[in-house]
């Protein structure tokens, strides 16, 4: 786009602020239409924010908002919407106990009088749309809840399809994508943007935004720091750097050295041909003491379901987990538990947090019994040992009564680390540790990891990024349809071969 | 949900590409299955199983009071009141609320339909007097919910008390006798149609309404989306706090006519009326499978966990047992279908 028509959408000087957080500083925002205009920040930077301006959802404090040369009012989410805006939110906003139809025109039913929806009208509406998303196989008359993660993402898309779309939001939407997910989503977005819509696109994945980027723009603390660069011609270590003031993507601690005797250590966790009928089957597995093995594999491969097998939070159908050698209770958390066995969840804010509660109690929570005294609780050793723990991880800030909720990402994952270092486990459970963590965090909490190892810890991980599972591991077991298809040394794989290995043979009839 | 079965859509192979692994085997619709044209819940039919056992338990034991006509009549009659209450509760809880202030508004709405100054109006005074009352009840509770931002729980239960109390006031303490002959007529045998007492056809048609209500209009989309995900139902455009003003409005009205209902029957209007309504309805509600923390909920069901209650406290009452077993009893049976449902639900999850 060398001469360029005037822009579709011009946000300029948006300020935003909530009880505490400026979360926008004065952003500038230039889309053009039929370009893909990708956004790109921290946690935190306000990309959020700044898309939740752009559909209504938040009011801006200051600034305006100019759309197709007009300057307009986004007061709500149906303001955007008639404006032909759709957002595509990253946190799946669907109604679980609706139907796939029913989600797509939630809010704007076809009606007969205003009222009485047209249920076969709506029906044949979605399915058309899910056809040209490419998903003809999704029943529109199927509940949501029912769909796996990456089809309620095609419905999502469908939704913000279901509109007359002039330009479309899309927050992280290949998070929850496999890689051939993601080449689908990329020809949507093709078609989309042939068809003269804008796309705003925000991705943690640089190599994305290469593929399908016209140009970008760069958050950083409420401030747009760069706005508009060309998307193919930029280095990535400027635009990592001017993310992050850092520039390198992914820096992971260092293994033990090549030529350090190999680790003989007696395995503490030895899993024997453990299976879940239609999930995973006959899955062998020793992690010793000081070790990190990461299981890679795409979305429905089996990864989180045998972490959660072996954390006793599923029953097996066969097989057996051992710690130290003694075969642990099938199904029983508590026996993993009290076998030395720690989880770090996935969904770490509903699995493992109590967000709105301080530091200290979320880390104390699984070691409460040690700090009582006939049923009083010493608080003073709580608090304690609570911050030794998380002084240990470095987390911050260093504020025991802070509330969970206002920590980062990052910190959060700490706070559930200290809770298991603190019980004094010898197997740790790490489900995507970097979940929502970005990417100056990660650097510091791949540290954090490889010293608890370094220590002594057995460390089982679970990433859907390659490259994470790689470069923190040291062995390497790849998942393909619920079966170890491939086990080495980290050194020895690279991000290629594991993608051909958790792809190949992928049923193709 | 009760709603048709899809027609034969896009079920093929698909595209058989490696999304096969990602999605759960194309297994159809969840627990359901079809039974006239429509979608019918699994537990909606085992309700209607126990109501089967129910009637054939009560045909062993009495077989000549049970089934007689007058007795169906009773039942029939008794469940429409408190059947009435619960579509309306039903649809509050779908939309993620709680209403427990029903049996109150019945009470307030009986009373201040029934003072003297209201009989003066005759038939539409006293209905439209009730109908009313309801719907001011409901709009309080509503604005202070939707618009004041309190829990749902705090609202209603202040409410229950003060109605309570306000009825109490109007009345004295005193049974108001009605004295209006076609409010009173209604209730007697030569009004019924077809040997159907006209408060059954009531609760027929409140039923009816309600089941359109909830599955073909934009409003029940609109109840279901507030209930279940109450961020995603505001992004897509729905004012979400206009709709629980509306849901609270529904049940204060559904009160009001089942104050109406009261009063026919009762000829009188009395501040102990619709005394634990609230818990009847919610139990009924919750047997009849809506999920308490919204978002999930069939009229249907909710009218059949309605007539398993009230076919009960007649089974019992035949049979001499007094209202303390039949309490312990009610109890039982929540517990007891709870259980069954989870275990059924589960058994059709992934």
């Amino acid at each position: 786009m060398a001469s360029e028509p005037p822009p579709l959408l011009t946000m300029s000087g948006i300020t935003k602020s909530f009880p505490g957080v400026r979360a926008l500083d004065g952003v500038d925002l230039q889309v053009q239409a039929g370009e893909v205009h990708c956004l790109l920040g921290q946690n935190g930077a306000g990309k959020s924010t700044l898309i939740k301006v752009l559909a209504g959802a938040h009011q801006p404090d200051g600034g305006s908002i100019t759309w197709q040369g007009e300057t307009v009012q986004l007061s709500s989410p149906i303001t955007a919407m008639r404006l032909g805006i759709a957002t595509i939110y990253q946190e799946l906003d669907l109604v679980e106990g609706l139907s796939v139809a029913e989600n797509v025109f939630l809010g704007h039913e076809p009606t007969s009088g205003g009222f009485v929806v047209r249920t076969r009208e709506a029906r044949t509406a979605a399915a058309a749309l899910l056809e040209r998303l490419g998903h003809p196989e999704i029943d529109p008359a199927r509940e949501v809840g029912d769909l796996s993660a990456a089809h309620q993402q095609i419905v999502s898309m469908a939704r913000a399809l279901s509109h007359d779309v002039r330009l479309i939001v899309m927050d992280e939407p290949s998070a929850a994508l496999d890689p051939d997910e993601v080449d689908n989503l990329f020809r949507i977005v093709d078609g989309l943007t042939s068809d003269g819509v804008a796309v705003v696109y925000i991705s943690h994945r640089l190599e994305e935004i290469r593929r399908i980027g016209d140009r970008v723009t760069v958050l950083k603390d409420g401030r747009a720091v760069a706005v508009g660069l060309p998307a193919a011609a930029t280095p990535t270590r400027d635009i990592v750097a001017m993310m992050t003031g850092r520039d390198v993507e992914y820096v992971f601690p260092p293994r033990p050295a090549a030529d350090a005797p190999p680790n003989t250590a007696e395995p503490v966790l030895t899993v024997e041909g453990l299976c879940r009928e239609g999930e995973f089957e006959a899955v062998d597995l020793e992690l010793r003491p000081g070790e990190i093995v990461g299981l890679a594999g795409l979305v429905g491969s089996g990864r989180s379901e045998i972490l959660e097998t072996v954390y006793g939070a599923r029953r097996p159908t066969a097989g057996r987990v051992s710690v130290g050698g003694t075969p642990l209770r099938p199904g029983s958390v508590r026996a993993a538990v009290a076998a030395g066995i720690g989880l770090a969840p996935e969904e770490r804010k509903a699995q493992a947090l109590l967000l709105t509660e301080s530091v200290t109690r979320n880390v104390s929570l699984s070691t409460l019994s040690r700090f009582a005294r006939g049923g009083w609780l010493d608080r003073g050793a709580e608090r304690a040992a609570a911050r030794r723990a998380t002084r240990e991880l470095s987390l911050r800030p260093d504020n025991p009564d802070a509330a969970v909720r206002t920590l980062s990402g990052g910190n959060q994952q700490k706070a559930v680390l200290a809770r298991w270092l603190l019980r004094g486990c010898r197997v740790l459970l790490l489900d995507e540790p970097t979940r929502g963590v970005d990417v100056g965090a990660r650097a510091e909490l791949y540290a954090v990891i490889r010293r608890l190892a370094d220590e002594g810890l057995a460390v089982l991980l679970v990433s859907s990024e390659v490259p994470e599972v790689l470069g923190l591991a040291d062995r390497v077991l790849v998942l393909r349809e619920g079966r170890v298809v491939h086990e080495a040394a980290a050194q020895e794989l690279d991000e290629h071969r594991v993608l051909d290995l958790v792809m190949e043979g992928s049923p193709t009839s | 949900m009760t709603q048709p079965a899809p027609s034969a859509q896009h079920q093929g192979p698909g595209k058989g590409r490696a999304d096969a692994p990602a999605s759960p085997p194309s297994k159809k619709q969840g627990p359901g299955a079809r039974v006239l044209g429509f979608r019918a819940d699994v537990r909606n039919l085992s309700l209607l199983g126990v109501l089967v056992v129910l009637v054939a338990v009560g045909g062993i034991t009495e077989p000549d009071a049970f089934l007689d006509t007058g007795n169906l009549q009773l039942i029939l009659t008794q469940a429409s009141v408190i059947g009435v209450v619960t579509v309306g509760v039903t649809f509050v809880i779908i939309g993620g609320g709680i209403d427990l202030s029903v049996g109150a508004m019945v009470a307030l709405a009986s009373v201040w339909a029934t003072t003297l100054a209201t009989q003066e109006y005759g038939f539409a005074g006293i209905l439209f007097t009730a109908m009313i009352v309801g719907l001011a009840a409901g709009l309080v509770n509503g604005v202070l919910i939707a618009y004041g931002g309190l829990v749902p729980f705090i609202a209603t239960l202040a409410m229950l008390a003060s109605a309570r109390g306000l009825a109490l006031q109007i009345t004295d303490g005193k049974t108001q006798i009605v004295t209006v002959r076609s409010v009173l007529d209604l209730g007697l045998p030569d009004s019924y149609v077809l040997g159907i007492p006209p408060l059954v056809l009531v609760f027929a048609a409140v039923t009816v309404a309600g089941w359109f209500l909830l599955n073909r209009t934009t409003f029940g989309r609109r109840t279901v989306a507030v209930g279940g995900n109450a961020e995603a139902a505001r992004l897509a455009g729905i004012d979400v706090r206009r709709q629980r003003l509306y849901l609270y409005l529904l049940s204060g009205l559904c009160c009001g006519i089942a104050a109406f209902m009261l009063i026919v029957l009762s000829g009188s209007g009395q501040n102990t009326n619709g005394n634990l309504y609230e818990l009847d309805a919610i139990a009924a509600a919750i047997i009849g499978g809506t999920l308490l923390s919204g978002g999930r909920g069939t009229i249907v069901g909710s009218v059949l966990g309605v007539l398993v209650f009230t076919t009960i406290t007649n089974i019992f009452a035949l049979n001499n047992l007094q209202s303390d077993v039949q309490q312990i009893a009610k109890g039982a049976i929540i517990v007891a279908a709870v259980l069954v449902q989870r275990r059924t639900l589960r058994g059709g999850d992934t």
